[in-house]
């Protein structure tokens, strides 16, 4: 029989990866809705009126765009992974077709990650362009360093596609409201996404708790690398930090997943 | 590979072994171990300790080897409601590395089979119950499995559903695939099964030939008697009536193999009231694995 036919963890990878972009193609105008409502409410607030009222200087809008960015490829990637999980798991045991296939364990969930990864990236393009659309021209936006920007799209995404990994194999299903209201919330409000970290030189303290949040290097990593006239941290530094905190999801994502995954 | 399947199963110390192109089968209550058994089996579930083989692969140092040579059917239909009916089979199939268009082709066969090829296009949510449950057996067997798992596959059917499953595993079995399957309707494991292992809390209760099992049950009609309190002194006294070919009780339950049916109904009723106790609930159970369970375990089977 053909069963017994060896089959590389790359072609079972690759397989599992054509599953997870079917589905999300014939999901992509709620994905489309889901990742674009927040951050396009922000932007008409905090991009659009404020600054028209006079409430907002205008270089306000400049650092507020690539924190917007990073904020919906966060959201986005980690949604994309943790709430199948919730699901997975939690009731409709939807994944164990995919537990099945002859490949180790923590392939399925790479693989998961990787998918994750990918609509954080599509998130941060279509958010993009409608920021600029939304808040018309923004001063000192340059696409001079796009390789910069793919480099934290990429990183950043992977990181929150990770973590929602942790999250979504780590919370119990009734607890996935609370995932939102004590873990994201807090994350994005304090992820200096709509203020740059050299802002919180006003209150020191603040500065320095923020630093644990993964986020601030992935709005800090965007605005070094789309609008550096503003004052950002080195990019260097927010990609050796990225690079860090995706490890350590990583590492916890894999081993949550393994621990759901085999009872 | 292989000359036969071997499995030895730690669970409490339960050994079974189980031969190519057999259709076994674990019977038990709820609780009684059977799905921790197939977990096990089908690498889902990690022994602490003891082994087993599936189709000559280690389950513990081998996850990936049992994997590619089994297919699972579980307890409650899972099917990818994000996919529709035919792309549920063409992906499993894909993560075991079939090309598309052979899955194609083994995909429709199967729906055919079925008499499900219309539902193709279909959105898993559009399919019965029943159909669910077939399409589950299909995906399982799209990759060609040497063994095929079924965890309870009827619970939740109504009966025509169960009867055509049945159908289907007759054929399954006819075409000379290992069928390991957990149940704990007695009839379906006579139905389906040439051997049986009847597991309750984790232990080997008993292990044979269907049809050598069966014969093993006590004779007669089983007449259990709910009392309100211990029947004492009754239980020698019902040994005594005629017909009765044999009587034990636990706590408040007695029990009394019959070989008249229920015509001795009576007589043990005026016995044990005679001895001061109140028959609360009378229940006849016919000659069958089912009396065999009673026998073995002291309780019924649900």
């Amino acid at each position: 029989m053909s069963s017994s036919t060896p089959v590389s963890s790359s072609t079972v990878f690759y397989a599992l990866l054509r599953r997870d972009v079917r589905v999300a193609r014939k999901e992509l105008p709620f994905f489309l809705v889901r990742t674009i409502m927040q951050p396009v409410l922000f932007l008409i607030v905090f991009g659009f009126l404020l600054p028209k009222m006079g409430f907002m200087r205008g270089g306000y809008q400049t650092a507020l765009l690539p924190g917007i960015l990073a904020v919906s490829l966060a959201l986005s990637a980690i949604q994309s992974v943790a709430l199948p999980m919730v699901q997975d798991f939690g009731w409709t045991k939807e994944i164990e077709d995919r537990l099945l296939a002859p490949v180790p364990t923590w392939v399925v969930a790479a693989e998961k990650i990787a998918a994750g990864v990918l609509q954080g990236v599509i998130a941060a393009l279509f958010v993009l362009p409608l920021a600029r659309l939304i808040m018309g021209p923004i001063p000192n936006l340059t696409f001079v360093h796009a390789g910069s920007v793919l480099v934290i799209t990429v990183l950043g995404a992977t990181a929150f596609s990770a973590l929602g990994m942790w999250l979504g194999t780590g919370i119990a299903p009734q607890q996935i409201g609370l995932m939102f209201s004590v873990i994201i919330a807090p994350m994005m409000f304090f992820g200096c996404a709509y203020y740059p970290w050299r802002g919180l030189d006003a209150v020191p303290v603040l500065k320095y708790l923020v630093l644990v949040n993964p986020l601030v290097y992935v709005a800090e990593g965007m605005r070094a690398a789309l609008t550096p006239e503003v004052p950002h941290m080195p990019f260097l530094a927010t990609v050796a930090a990225l690079l860090l905190v995706t490890a350590i999801f990583w590492q916890a994502g894999l081993r949550s997943f393994h621990k759901r995954a085999i009872g | 590979m292989p000359a036969g399947v071997k499995e030895l199963v730690a669970l409490h110390g339960l050994d079974l072994d189980v031969g190519e192109g057999e259709f076994f089968g674990l019977l038990g209550p709820n609780g009684a171990g059977k799905t921790t058994t197939l977990g096990i089996l089908t690498t889902r579930v990690l022994a602490t300790a003891g082994q087993a083989t599936v189709a000559g692969a280690d389950v513990i140092n081998d996850p990936v080897g049992v994997r590619r040579r089994i297919g699972v059917v579980p307890q409650r239909a899972n099917p990818d409601r994000g996919l529709n009916v035919l792309e549920n089979l063409v992906f499993h199939a894909a993560y075991f590395g079939i090309p598309r268009g052979e899955a194609i082709r083994r995909g429709m066969e199967h729906l055919e089979r079925l008499g499900m090829q219309d539902k193709a296009d279909e959105k898993v949510d559009a399919l019965s119950g029943g159909q669910q449950q077939r399409l589950m057996i299909a995906r399982a067997l799209i990759h060609e499995p040497e063994v095929l798992f079924l965890d309870e596959p009827t619970v939740g059917l109504d009966p025509q559903a169960r009867l055509s499953l049945w159908e289907l595993l007759r054929e399954m079995h006819r075409q000379g695939r290992t069928i390991v399957m957990t149940t704990h309707y007695m009839q379906e494991a006579d139905e389906l099964c040439d051997r049986l292992a009847i597991i309750d809390r984790g232990k080997l209760l008993a292990l044979d030939a269907t049809a050598t099992l069966k014969a093993k049950a006590p004779g007669g009609t089983l007449i259990e008697l709910e009392l309100d309190g211990p029947p004492g002194a009754a239980l020698d006294l019902a040994r005594g009536l005629e017909h009765v070919t044999g009587a034990d009780a636990t706590d408040s339950v007695l029990r009394v193999q019959s070989a008249a049916g229920g015509r001795i109904i009576s007589a043990l009723i005026d016995t044990v009231e005679r001895n001061g106790c109140h028959v609360k609930n009378i229940s006849l159970t016919e000659p069958s694995l089912e009396t065999l369970f009673i026998s073995l375990t002291g309780r019924k089977l649900d």
